[in-house]
């Protein structure tokens, strides 16, 4: 798996003034990635011709039933276990407001009791944003609006596909944990990270199929008041979200500094003009007049639903990051954008092969962006092996790692066909032996231990060598003095 | 119009207003007299002890009605796009919106 993070620049949002403090909640709205949608057997589709993924259902005509596409319900579930939610019985809920986008004149969606509620989610950095509610709902048709500058307020008119009404939805509503915009992004990318390894959305926010909401307002810093939030959307990257909340915090600041003060409405994110504008917001918004559903039943989860969901999880983002720290010798959030990547498990065989972990790691941070090729974990780490025994330079390593990528084969041989010279290596016996004795508890792990202690350990001792000569150790070498030491 | 009527003028002209309904002065003084009458009959249950019973979500009782996740055929696009009032580029046309979705 190979995909790309728009993880926005690589600087910092201007910081707000000190006397301030941030406080932002984020709403993530992620599509479902099931076959059908929501309530209805119509193809779930992005990109399909106009209005084909259409029916009674789905368009709201009179008498049309609908029921609940199960492998949605599950992925809700898998997500919300995902995210350290207490997954709940649930009544989905009629949310009423007419809206062409919206043929029923009400959303289903669900209210007081959602399929999952009171988790959290750690960021690469730590910190901990607690996750109040993650519900299923289905998603709205989608609108063009014709004349004017494209804006809703100047339109003429609009256009409806309604192929994207009844597709299924989880919301994720964070609480307002969040204190800074790099810890906004944070959040997403983590987020959006634990959605790829589930396998439950593509979650692109280019395309739609991840949208963000931000609820931002500020307080002075050292008071835990919650002042006027406005509701920030039409953001479409990780970049424009930070970008968005840093705007919007100032704008506050700005109005508080001035004697005025902010009103509670729904704003856009401008991208050109880098800034947010007033929504046309309509009158008594928030009156949805929600009631339960009746035309579809409760879902109540059993325990041994529950139990299988938590069992086939996969290793999450966090987890990945926690095992690649501890093989390679970095820290868990410098083995970040490798998991981002996919590369996790590439990485963690390349240290097995008996590579240094932390030329793995800047290799594939630095050299490999563009995709594996024809890499193969055991052909990597013979590269970094002939790197570190100081056989090739470290251009050289550069030179014949895009050759492996694009052609395969062995780094000796196609060093050798570009006349790259090996450089002398040795004396490393006695430093392993003298690793030994002063690791005797890591030595029993490397000799006793399961498969993946071994490697654990061989990668802890292979780092330490390579620390003590800087790199100029073979890895391999190193491999197989520890393993003629272990009988 | 009694002044004791459950709702008043104003919160049915707002109903009317949500449900996009433009109502005569005349209308909204009769609503608010038939639907007050719609609350208090519903607000006959207020005088029973419901105390641990639980909320009727399906009067059958069922729970977990779920289908499998099969695509089945959509309908004919023109014979959708026949019931719109009017289309453009195989869309519905419609009014500008107002407001925000
Ligand atoms: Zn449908």
């Amino acid at each position: 798996m190979y995909y790309t993070v728009d993880r926005g620049p690589e600087v910092h949002e201007p910081s707000i003034p000190d006397a301030w403090e941030l406080v932002v909640g984020l709403e993530v709205h992620v599509e479902l990635s099931t076959k059908t949608k929501l309530f209805c057997g119509c193809a779930n589709h992005f990109g399909s011709e106009p209005n084909t993924n259409v029916c009674p259902t789905c368009l709201g005509l009179p008498g049309a039933l609908p029921v609940i596409n199960a492998a949605a319900v599950t992925s809700a579930m898998r997500l919300g276990r995902a995210l350290n939610c207490e997954v709940k019985p649930s009544v989905m809920a009629r949310k009423n407001y007419f809206y062409p986008d919206m043929p029923k004149d009400f959303q289903t969606s669900q209210y007081d009791q959602p399929t999952n509620e009171n988790g959290w989610l750690d960021t690469p950095a730590g910190v901990r944003i607690n996750i109040e509610r993650a519900h299923i709902e289905e998603d709205t048709g989608k609108s063009t609006h014709v004349g004017g500058d494209g804006r809703i307020s100047s339109a003429q008119y609009s256009l409806i596909d309604y192929n994207r009404a009844g597709v299924p939805l989880l919301e994720i509503v964070s609480c307002p944990d969040i204190r800074t915009a790099e810890e906004a992004k944070a959040y997403v990318a983590e987020l959006r990270g634990i959605v790829l390894a589930l396998d439950v959305s593509d979650a692109k926010m280019e395309e739609g199929s991840m949208r963000v909401d931000a609820n931002v307002s500020v307080r002075p810093r050292g008071s835990d008041e919650l002042r006027t939030r406005c509701e920030v959307k039409n953001i479409n990257s990780l970049s424009s979200l930070g970008r968005a909340i840093a705007y919007e915090a100032k704008r506050h600041i700005s109005l508080y500094d001035t004697g005025d003060r902010p009103i509670q409405e729904t704003r856009h994110w401008d991208e050109e003009a880098g800034r947010t504008r007033s929504g046309r917001s309509k009158e008594n918004e928030e009156d949805y007049r929600y009631f339960p559903e009746p035309d579809l039943t409760p879902l109540v989860p059993s325990v041994e639903e529950l139990e299988a969901i938590d069992a086939s999880l996969p290793e999450l983002p966090g987890a990945q990051r926690s095992a690649l720290a501890e093989a390679a010798g970095i820290s868990a959030p410098d083995a970040g954008l490798i998991v981002e990547r996919g590369h996790s498990q590439f990485a963690l065989d390349t240290i097995a092969a008996g590579a240094d972990g932390a030329r793995v790691v800047v290799h594939i941070n630095n050299n490999l962006a563009g995709g594996l090729g024809e890499l193969t974990p055991e052909l990597f780490a013979g590269l970094v092996q002939m790197e570190t025994a100081g056989d090739l330079t470290s251009t050289q390593t550069k030179t014949v790692l895009a050759q492996m990528v694009e052609s395969g084969g062995t780094a000796a041989d196609i060093a050798a066909a570009k006349g790259f010279e090996a450089m002398d290596t040795s004396e490393l016996d006695g430093m392993v032996d003298d690793l030994i004795s002063s690791h005797p508890d890591e030595w029993t792990r490397f000799c006793e231990g399961d498969e993946g202690d071994a490697k654990k350990m061989a990668g802890f001792f292979t780092g330490q060598i390579m620390k003590a000569t800087k790199g100029q150790a073979d890895g391999k070498v190193i491999a197989q003095i520890l393993n003629s030491r272990r009988s | 119009m009694a002044e004791s009527e459950s709702l008043s003028r104003d919160e049915v002209a707002h109903v009317a207003k949500l449900a996009l309904l433009d109502l005569t002065d005349e209308e909204i003084d009769l609503f608010t007299v038939q639907l007050s009458g719609v609350i208090d009959t519903a607000r006959e249950m207020n005088a029973l002890d419901l105390d641990g019973v639980q909320p009727t979500h399906h009067p059958l009782g069922l729970v977990n009605v779920m289908r499998a996740d099969e695509l089945r055929p959509s309908i004919d696009r023109d014979e959708v796009l026949a019931q719109a009032p009017a289309v453009e580029d195989d869309r519905f046309k419609v009014p500008p919106a107002l407001g925000e979705a």
